[in-house]
């Protein structure tokens, strides 16, 4: 595999800041492209000068920054003409995109559009003794992950979930930022804005300490585990079966297709353990988990077990916390 | 309007057990269920047809067996299905599968809306749906939970993102990914579920659908499993009691309070 191009990151501006998981790709990114010996660029669309100057602190040797009015919003169409072109003429062997919402609106799109290949929601990056870079996803059922890798296509597309990877810390190291700016007009726009509320929770899960996580087994009662949540100052989060079932918010989820937290705790009532479930957990400090079954996967990632209906459990603990 | 949703048959996850000597999946007897996110698309394409009048044919890729889950949709409501059934389709990739299903679009014809679940229970890689609109150069929106015609004829979708929600137009056709959880499906009732069992579901192989054979399958694949291997878990403790909840409270309570996490007083009542 040729390394002209280099190993390419596309960092997501949003409302004028850097989305965290761009940084977070940088970081790991750097590593990659060390291994295969070749450079790391950083591409930014939208593009305030100070955005552009923030992300040349991250450790990449270039910032490409495109800039005009027009990028001011998320456009499937515009976005995918504008890296497809950035993409052909930079010709980089890998490309790498934070999985938001956005982001994989783009990956998915522009995959297509090159005809590569996309691996999506990576848990780890390697670099193989065949200087190939190797993605790996976990398979479904628990215990296994695929390594999946795109040899003859190029560049090999690949997306991150929020928290996988550390934030990485400013490096004083040069880098050069070169302005791109091309002339757009809205004929160009594959779609109008009519509204955009802002909302939402707002919730972060990536950064909170103490998680009380609820899955199939809650039958979607999820006021006990906020309550437990709010006594322990933590945050509520949810498997991907809860939040399908509109138990929780979607910003809840955590997981392979949600996010990897951190906490110091992960409390985990009535999941079952599933792995594209667990890879969001295994970052955590301590695990406790109940479930009714005795044998539920979860409890092989959890420090300590309780078998039981979690119901009388999560009431009683509340009620013993209270009296703290 | 003329209507496609894309539906997946997944197996259940938790019915899954690995064979860590063999590094395989062992799905034998394990069952499957319509991706529950593509039951949110279809439910949408329903509402859409009630209120503007057309048709909604599914669309599926996969083995014969495949065929009773689509007659559950069209039970559900659906007025036909097409499964796209092949050994040639066997072993595809996001790329492959975009773009094998994107042909059974132009077979099914005259398609103004795709509809697909935001992504699957078991690939889960959310990339499909954009594939599909790219392979028919046609508008996309992901993570929709609201869709509708507007009088000007422009679809008109509110997309679900991280900090809240946009709501964009563009002109037909478009491909929609819609956010799973979104709508409650439908009740299937007892004269639907008996026309269904008699409904037919046509059933197109790689030479029918007229499809590019290099784009097909594994090669049609940019994408290669190079290896597989046990996932790395972290050492736990693995301590599994069984207590009668006052005591499993309180070995809860316990462990919380030797970490530290256990404030000193109720905080306050969020406002």
């Amino acid at each position: 595999m040729s390394d002209v191009g280099g190993v390419w990151v596309y960092a997501e501006e949003r409302a004028g800041s850097l989305r965290p998981v761009s940084l977070e790709i940088l970081g790991r990114a750097r590593a990659v492209a060390d291994a295969l010996g070749t450079r790391l660029v950083a591409l930014t669309f939208g593009s305030e000068e100070a955005t552009a100057r923030d992300l040349a602190r991250y450790g990449s040797d270039e910032v490409v920054a495109v800039e005009h009015p027009l990028l001011g919003r998320y456009d499937t169409r515009l976005y995918t003409d504008l890296l497809e072109r950035e993409v052909r003429a930079g010709d980089p062997s890998v490309l790498l995109l934070g999985a938001t919402r956005d982001g994989q609106d783009l990956a998915g799109r522009l995959a297509v559009r090159l005809r590569t290949g996309l691996t999506a929601h990576v848990t780890s990056l390697e670099v193989d003794p065949e200087k190939r870079l190797v993605g790996w996803v976990p398979g479904f059922g628990g215990g296994i992950e695929a390594g999946i890798v795109c040899p003859t296509h190029r560049p090999a597309i690949v997306t991150v979930r929020p928290g996988v990877f550390p934030m990485p810390l400013p490096v004083s190291m040069p880098c050069e930022v070169r302005w791109v700016r091309p002339s757009l007009d809205p004929s160009q726009l594959g779609s109008q804005r009519v509204s955009f509320e802002p909302k939402g929770t707002g919730v972060d899960l990536t950064r909170s300490e103490v998680l009380v996580v609820g899955g199939r087994g809650t039958s979607g009662d999820f006021d006990r585990l906020q309550k437990l949540a709010h006594r322990l100052g933590g945050e509520v989060g949810a498997t991907r079966v809860a939040t399908d079932s509109g138990w929780v918010e979607r910003d809840r989820m955590i997981g392979q297709t949600g996010v990897v937290t951190h906490p110091k705790v992960a409390v985990i009532l009535g999941a079952s353990g599933a792995v594209q479930f667990t890879v969001g957990i295994e970052k955590a400090g301590f695990v406790i988990a109940v479930n009714r079954d005795p044998d539920a996967p979860i409890f092989d990632s959890a420090d300590l077990g309780l078998v039981g209906d979690l119901g009388p459990i999560v009431d009683r603990l509340v009620r013993q916390l209270g009296e703290a | 309007m003329q209507s496609v949703v894309c539906l997946k048959v997944v197996p259940r996850p938790e019915e899954v057990r690995v064979d860590l000597e063999k590094k395989t999946l062992d799905r034998s007897g394990v069952r499957s269920v319509i991706n529950p996110a593509d039951l949110s698309a279809l439910e949408m394409a329903l509402a859409l047809r009630d209120k503007h009048g057309g048709r909604v044919t599914l669309l599926s890729m996969g083995p014969p067996s495949f065929e009773p889950y689509l007659r559950v949709g069209i039970a559900v409501g659906a007025d036909d299905a097409v499964l796209l059934s092949d050994r040639a389709f066997g072993g595809a990739d996001t790329l492959a599968t975009s773009y094998t299903l994107s042909e059974g679009v132009r077979t099914i014809g005259g398609v103004d809306l795709v509809l697909c679940g935001d992504e699957s229970s078991d690939g889960g890689t959310s990339q499909v749906p954009q594939g599909i609109a790219e392979w028919l150069g046609c508008s996309q929106a992901t993570y929709v939970d609201r869709a509708d015609r507007t009088s000007d004829g422009l679809l008109r979708v509110r997309r679900v993102l991280e900090d809240g929600t946009e709501t964009i137009e563009m002109p037909f056709p478009a491909v929609v990914s819609v956010l799973g959880g979104t709508g409650e499906p439908r009740f299937i009732d007892y004269d639907r579920w008996a026309m269904a069992q008699q409904a037919t579901v046509h059933v197109i192989d790689a030479a029918a659908l007229g499809a590019d054979p290099k784009l097909l399958g594994l090669k049609g694949s940019p994408t290669v499993v190079a290896g597989l291997r046990e996932v790395r878990k972290p050492g736990r403790r693995h301590e599994v009691v069984t207590l009668e909840p006052e005591a499993a409270a309180a070995r809860v309570a316990q462990e919380l309070r030797r970490l530290g996490l256990v404030p000193e007083k109720e905080p306050s009542a969020p406002t």
